[in-house]
């Protein structure tokens, strides 16, 4: 079920009403698939600095187009293409693993290094399982759940 | 004086201390003073103090189903086998739990957690239990099977119920209501024979919208203030979902305290084992 979900623009509308936030957020319990949204979590220039359009998910390196934790993606972030790493997602997998409250990726290079140097978020310890892949993105990880 | 004492097969003594005064006159020629009897004082030591308040696990009690109520008992069974090794305490949805995991990938192969129960499902050997935390800023959940072998100690740092049976609101909640440190300590147990403590707080909620619509009756949300984020309009609005016949269906009646009583004794019973 692919749904291109549109990027809400500002509501001005019904802005008088502090209560509310000036946009809408889909449901998102799903994993990652095209067009999602999701949150960067390393130290890269990439991630930290500012851009007036939240990084999108282009495209997914697998047989199916949904993302899992482990997973590589292709991230359009900051007008440029650029892989990543999904490292936790809001849907919920199999039992004993953990859910994280953001659909979370570490960026990567072609090679399989990571772009930035630290991550402050926790990471899911089933990672480890592919330490061969992913030893340099584990290594730079400072908390695993 | 005289004194009774009564054994009968419920309490180990009845200490009954009667007292008949023999009145004399004062000497004036007034009637005596009526001396009503002394009080009997009963002390009941048959009934110890962990039986005040019994507690059955929510995962023992069976789904009402057309399947063979011997597959339960044998489930029943191999639950009972798992707790004689393992001790899972009594923990309600509310309570700040610590659970220590086998993990292969996880350095020194056990995995710590510490979080607050928001719900518990499923029946029998697939009961889980779902603990929430926030690390490092990043909201983290993880769903434990009660009876999976992975599972090396649990341990509840907080006893205590909360206004609802399911907190999931707490995903919309301010993150300070989902924070627990790490090394938190134990709170010190309640004494054994005392009602579950109930936390009455209601919850801060970021602002709208939440994943859910928790206004909605369905949801039965008794711990969050509502008023604070809606008005009348609104709160009437979300009425139209209202469900009042819900209570009164009789198809949907499942009356569980018989059952309770003989699983509550047999699980005693092979417990004791």
């Amino acid at each position: 079920m692919a749904l291109l979900q549109r990027g809400c623009a500002l509501l001005l509308t019904h802005a008088h009403e502090l209560n509310r936030r000036l946009f809408s957020i889909t449901a998102a319990c799903t994993a990652i698939q095209k067009m999602t949204r999701v949150r960067v979590v390393d130290n890269s220039t990439l991630a930290t600095t500012p851009y007036h359009r939240p990084p999108r998910c282009i495209h997914v390196y697998n047989k199916t187009g949904v993302g899992k934790v482990g997973d590589k993606i292709l991230l359009a972030i900051r007008g440029q293409k650029k892989k990543a790493l999904i490292v936790g997602h809001k849907m919920p997998g199999p039992t004993m693993s953990p859910r994280f409250d953001s659909n979370n990726v570490v960026l990567i290079e072609d090679n399989g290094n990571p772009t930035g140097t630290r991550i402050r978020v926790p990471l899911p310890s089933s990672l480890r399982k592919r330490e061969g892949e992913f030893s340099k993105v584990l290594a730079i990880a400072q908390k695993f759940v | 004086m005289i004194v009774g004492v009564v054994t009968s097969a419920d309490a180990e003594v009845f200490q009954v201390a009667l007292s008949r005064c023999v009145s004399t006159d004062g000497g004036n020629g007034d009637p005596p003073k009526f001396q009503p009897p002394p009080k009997p004082v009963m002390i009941d030591k048959s009934k110890t103090e962990a039986s005040h308040r019994r507690f059955l696990s929510p995962e023992f009690i069976p789904p009402r189903q057309r399947t063979n109520p011997f597959k339960f008992a044998i489930e029943r069974k191999d639950m009972i086998q798992r707790r004689k090794i393992i001790d899972i305490p009594e923990f309600y949805v509310g309570s700040v739990l610590a659970v220590v995991m086998a993990d292969v990938y996880a350095s020194g192969k056990s995995n710590r957690f510490v979080g607050i129960c928001t719900q518990r499902s499923g029946k029998g050997l697939g009961a889980t239990f779902v603990l929430r935390n926030i690390i490092d800023g990043q909201g983290v959940e993880i769903c434990y099977d009660l009876y999976s072998p992975r599972i090396q100690q649990i341990e509840v740092l907080k006893f205590e119920k909360r206004l609802d049976d399911n907190l999931m609101y707490l995903r919309d909640a301010l993150p300070e209501y989902s924070t627990f440190d790490f090394d938190m300590k134990a709170m010190p147990p309640p004494p054994p024979g005392a009602e579950v403590p109930i936390n009455q707080q209601k919850v801060k909620m970021k602002p709208r919208p939440w994943s859910k619509r928790w206004e909605r009756s369905r949801f039965n949300i008794k711990g969050i203030q509502f008023e604070l984020y809606f008005t009348e309009e609104e709160l009437t609005h979300a009425k139209k979902w209202d469900t009042p016949w819900v209570e009164y269906d009789m198809l949907k009646e499942y009356d569980t305290s018989n059952v309770e009583k003989h699983i509550w004794t047999e699980v005693q019973r092979e417990l004791s084992k």
